[in-house]
């Protein structure tokens, strides 16, 4: 079976797309919603909107999370904001500009078309949270505040504190919780999905695993809907939460589909730097201290005086120097670059040597101390809670981490993937960021696919397919079930003797070497020998404790784990063929005279969305191309 | 730094719990407690043996996910923080630290650290929503809200629903966590229609769960990570008695 990528995009000028799609769709009789299943993995932003409103239209829906709660997703975590083209400020704002905006910032690698309605619902979304009560900031006359954030030129990011994501999420779960009151979603918490059943060519159910009981369940649908987050944490290290994992897409694009972008990843330039071996996440720190901090590095390599005994004219801000224009402010991905390169010569700071200043003292100089703790204060006290030195005293330290995928499963306008019947929604898709995300607008895409969008398109599917009814005896679903047991039966059976977290780290350390802020294509090929070594081993001598039948965490890292192996070598494969740089992916070999990353828009201009072929398969890449009619393709410069 | 741990072990619900011991050398002062566990399982996990279950995610103080006792204070000495922002400097060299699960008959213990704290997610269900359907909203600037208001109201929606409050309550109480959301809601303008059923129905679900009375202690107060007020608490009773009287 081989795969094809109709985009489905409708036609007509873009801002009537959307309309247009709505009208041609099918509807499913009020009276018969009840009649479909539709199964939604995944509890988080996406996931939660998305289970709520199809909850609302009538559907009988089961939601799935691994947390024991929907609430705890990693959407959780978000601080920043949330984007949306509302134009309170009577700044210039519109939807074509934030539209433009996220093109541009995604370096001309998404679909114009997708973009163009997120940026068209982004206001919707606003209304609907405001509604639910989510407590955004306010102004004192009442109305909604906004911020500008991550280099944007107008005030377009709402926000709840530094608790965004929490606070929007709330909203979500709450909205989900009414409709398990009112009988319509069912919820399934600590519940894994490890397979995805697929009878006909059509998505028709889950194969779960029972966190706390270890059984194997089947669950059928009309659809199945993955809102699975993204798969930052192959890094080992990340922001991500702990348990953010990559198998329910892993193990859909193993039953058909195609997977985009995986070597679309985005490394954020502020967080606190690893401090030691038994370290177990990265934590971010927001993006706006570069408002007012200044980014050095000592001039000499291997200067490790404190830095307070580093005169004035022994230092380098290096990004000043380098961007007189944009200064502190450059992008995240430049930024990022940027720190690595100042390390990588040796001239990083802190015991590791991993590490930059993000100085506060001339703001605090000119702007007073007092000013400094209102903008930033809770901020500041977090670092120092973490790392016990002071930042009104001494420079903060801070490294990139990875922060977010691009990449994810392939799906049309209708955010189905290839495997019909089976859609994809939140960070799990690879739908609107292109080759670099901005900042405030993953919520944004989380909420525009779960509550807008795919209640609508699900609607449509349903309409227009003819699906047989089956039951869970059905021999694709007995053989999904003994696959999955089986898999969970070698993992226990190994009995080897290292953890299944020390291969976990040595696999995030290649690719975070190798397939992170820069590559190249010998670091990758060097990649793929190491990784492949590192599984092999890892099937023969990992150790899991406890048994199938009960709460077992050392077994459900093992398995997400395997399946990270398999993806990070995709990864991989997908840098390599890439040879060009765009966004988060900056290949060696692609740049400017002066170090910058240089796109290739004559041979790359188009999304890749790998097949799988079968295990030790090389997996086949298709190539959906990219046009662009409304925003011209242009190099970046911020100097 | 050297500390040493007693841990509270149990294999699955119906099994008979106990404390064992573990030490632990070489201990990072920067470390979190969640990381110092980790640790400690590593070096089971190598030797074929169980680790400790524990229940953790944003490992940053935001999702709720984690949360045991240290020493019979819920998410241990360091105030206005969960156990996996809390770092290993706060103890003494050779300290002895106790730990166990929540305790409260609500919270089910699951396997070691772990507990059900389902009972929050069916009280959420019972009224703490607003009801609006997608789509139905009016524009988000429609109904101005005093900038007081809303700093309360998120106050109050700070709540990371960790059941903190819970274990320290003598009663082993959710009212904190109740009246958190009752408070939360009925502060926005947004709230006002579902306001008195809203109180009705969730106070009427806590007392269902095997929750225990609020007699104004205020030990909850004192743990929570996220430093909700005791006010909370005076808003739902208020709701839920003028609501009460309302029905008659
Ligand atoms: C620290 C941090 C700060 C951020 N700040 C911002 C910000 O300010 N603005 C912004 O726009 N974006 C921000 N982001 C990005 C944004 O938070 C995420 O991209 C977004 O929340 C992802 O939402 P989601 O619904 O797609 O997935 P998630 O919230 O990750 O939810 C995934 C869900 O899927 C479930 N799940 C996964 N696998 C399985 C399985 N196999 N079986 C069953 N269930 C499963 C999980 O239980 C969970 O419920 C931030 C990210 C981080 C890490
Ligand atoms: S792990 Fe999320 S609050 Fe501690």
């Amino acid at each position: 079976m081989s795969i094809q990528l109709g985009s489905r995009v409708p036609h007509g000028p873009i801002e009537k797309q959307w309309d247009q799609a709505r009208f041609e769709m099918k509807l499913v009789n009020p009276a018969n919603k009840r009649k479909h299943t539709v199964i939604v993995v995944g509890s988080g932003l996406a996931g939660a909107s998305a289970a709520a409103t199809l909850g609302e239209l009538g559907y009988n829906v089961k939601c799935f999370c691994f947390q024991d709660s929907p609430r705890r997703a990693h959407s959780i975590a978000a601080q920043g904001g949330i984007n949306a083209a509302k134009n309170y400020h009577s700044d210039g704002d519109s939807v074509f500009r934030l539209f433009y905006d996220t093109v541009k910032g995604g370096d001309f690698r998404s679909r114009e078309a997708n973009v163009y309605r997120l940026a068209q619902i982004s206001v919707n979304i606003i209304d609907q949270c405001v509604a639910q009560g989510v407590p955004f900031a306010r102004e004192y006359g009442g109305t909604l505040a906004n911020r500008s954030f991550g280099g944007a030129q107008v005030s377009r990011t709402f926000y709840a504190r530094g608790q965004t994501g929490q606070q929007l999420l709330l909203g979500a779960y709450q909205a989900l919780e009414r409709q398990v009151d009112a009988g319509h979603v069912t919820m399934f918490p600590r519940t894994e999905m490890l397979d995805l059943v697929v009878i006909d060519g059509h998505a028709r159910g889950i194969v779960t695993r029972n966190l706390v009981t270890g059984k194997i369940e089947s669950h059928v649908a009309d659809a199945v809907v993955l809102g699975t987050g993204g798969y930052g944490n192959v890094y080992y290290l990340s922001t991500n939460a702990k348990g953010s994992n990559c198998t329910a897409i892993w193990r859909a694009h193993k039953r058909g589909a195609a997977f985009a972008n995986p070597c679309f990843t985005q490394i954020h330039p502020t967080c606190i730097p690893v401090s030691g071996h038994y370290q177990s996440k990265l934590t971010l720190m927001s993006e706006s201290l570069r408002n007012d901090g200044r980014i050095w590095v000592p001039l000499k390599a291997g200067d490790k005086r404190p830095p307070n005994q580093i005169p004035e004219n022994e230092r380098d801000y290096y990004l000043e120097r380098r961007y007189p224009s944009f200064g502190n402010l450059v992008p995240r991905d430049v930024a990022s670059r940027n720190a690595k390169a100042v390390c990588d010569e040796g001239r990083g700071v802190g015991e590791t040597g991993h590490g930059v200043y993000l100085d506060f003292s001339d703001s605090i100089k000119s702007l007073g101390v007092d000013l400094i703790r209102e903008r930033y204060g809770n901020l500041f006290d977090m670092y120092q809670r973490i790392t016990d030195e002071n930042p009104y005293q001494v420079p903060m330290r801070i490294y990139p981490a990875i922060h977010y995928t691009m990449g994810g499963l392939w799906v049309d306008y209708y955010l189905m993937s290839t495997i019909p019947g089976l859609f994809v929604i939140g960070e799990a898709n690879f739908s609107d960021h292109g080759a670099n995300r901005l900042g405030a607008s993953a919520l944004m895409q989380g909420l525009s696919d779960g509550y807008f969008i795919l209640p609508y398109t699900v609607g449509d599917y349903i309409a227009k397919s003819k699906l047989d009814k089956i039951d869970t005896g059905h021999p694709e679903f007995a053989k999904s079930r003994a696959g999955v047991a089986d898999l969970t039966s070698r993992l226990l059976s190994i009995q080897g003797s290292q953890t299944v977290d020390s291969f976990h780290r040595r696999l995030g350390r290649v690719l975070w070497d190798y397939c992170g802020m820069s590559r190249n294509a010998q670091g990758l090929e060097l990649a793929l020998g190491q990784i492949r070594e590192l599984r092999e081993q890892y099937w023969k001598d990992v150790t899991v404790t406890g048994g199938a039948d009960d709460l077992n965490q050392s077994l459900e890292r093992a398995g997400r784990v395997a399946d990270f192996f398999e993806l990070a070598e995709l990864m991989c494969l997908d840098a390599l063929d890439r040879n060009e740089s765009c966004g988060g992916h900056f290949r060696e070999e692609c740049q400017t005279p002066d170090g910058e990353a240089q796109r290739n828009d004559q041979e790359f201009s188009y999304v890749a969305a790998w097949e799988y072929q079968g295990p030790e398969q090389p997996p086949a890449l298709h190539k959906e191309p990219l046009h662009f009619e409304y925003v011209q393709p242009s190099q970046r410069s911020y100097k | 730094m050297r500390l040493v741990l007693h841990v509270w072990r149990q294999k699955n619900p119906g099994s008979r719990g106990r404390m064992v011991r573990y030490e632990a050398g070489d201990v990072n002062p920067d470390m979190s407690m969640l990381e110092l566990l980790d640790v400690i399982n590593e070096g089971l996990m190598v030797k074929g043996e169980e680790p400790i279950a524990f229940e953790h995610d944003c490992r940053e103080g935001i999702c709720g996910s984690c949360g045991f006792m240290i020493n019979g204070i819920a998410h241990g000495p360091l105030p206005a923080s969960t156990v996996c922002q809390l770092t290993m400097r706060h103890f003494k060299d050779g300290q002895e630290l106790y730990l166990e699960p929540w305790r409260a008959k609500a919270f089910p213990v699951i396997k070691d650290l772990v507990v059900d704290r389902g009972a929050f997610d069916r009280i959420i269900s019972a009224g703490g929503f607003i009801s609006v359907p997608t789509g139905s909203a009016p524009d988000g600037n429609a109904i101005p809200v005093p900038k007081e208001d809303a700093d309360r109201a998120m106050d109050a929606a700070a709540c990371i629903g960790c059941g903190a409050c819970v274990a320290a309550c003598p009663n082993a109480s959710a009212a904190l966590f109740t009246g958190a959301k009752i408070a939360h809601l009925g502060l926005l303008p947004q709230g006002q229609p579902e306001r008195h059923e809203r109180a009705l129905r969730m106070v009427t679900q806590f007392n269902r769960e095997n929750f225990g009375s609020c007699t104004n202690i205020g030990e909850c107060e004192a743990v929570c990570p996220k430093e909700i007020k005791l006010e909370v608490i005076a808003r739902m009773n208020h709701d839920f008695i003028q609501a009460s009287r309302l029905r008659r």
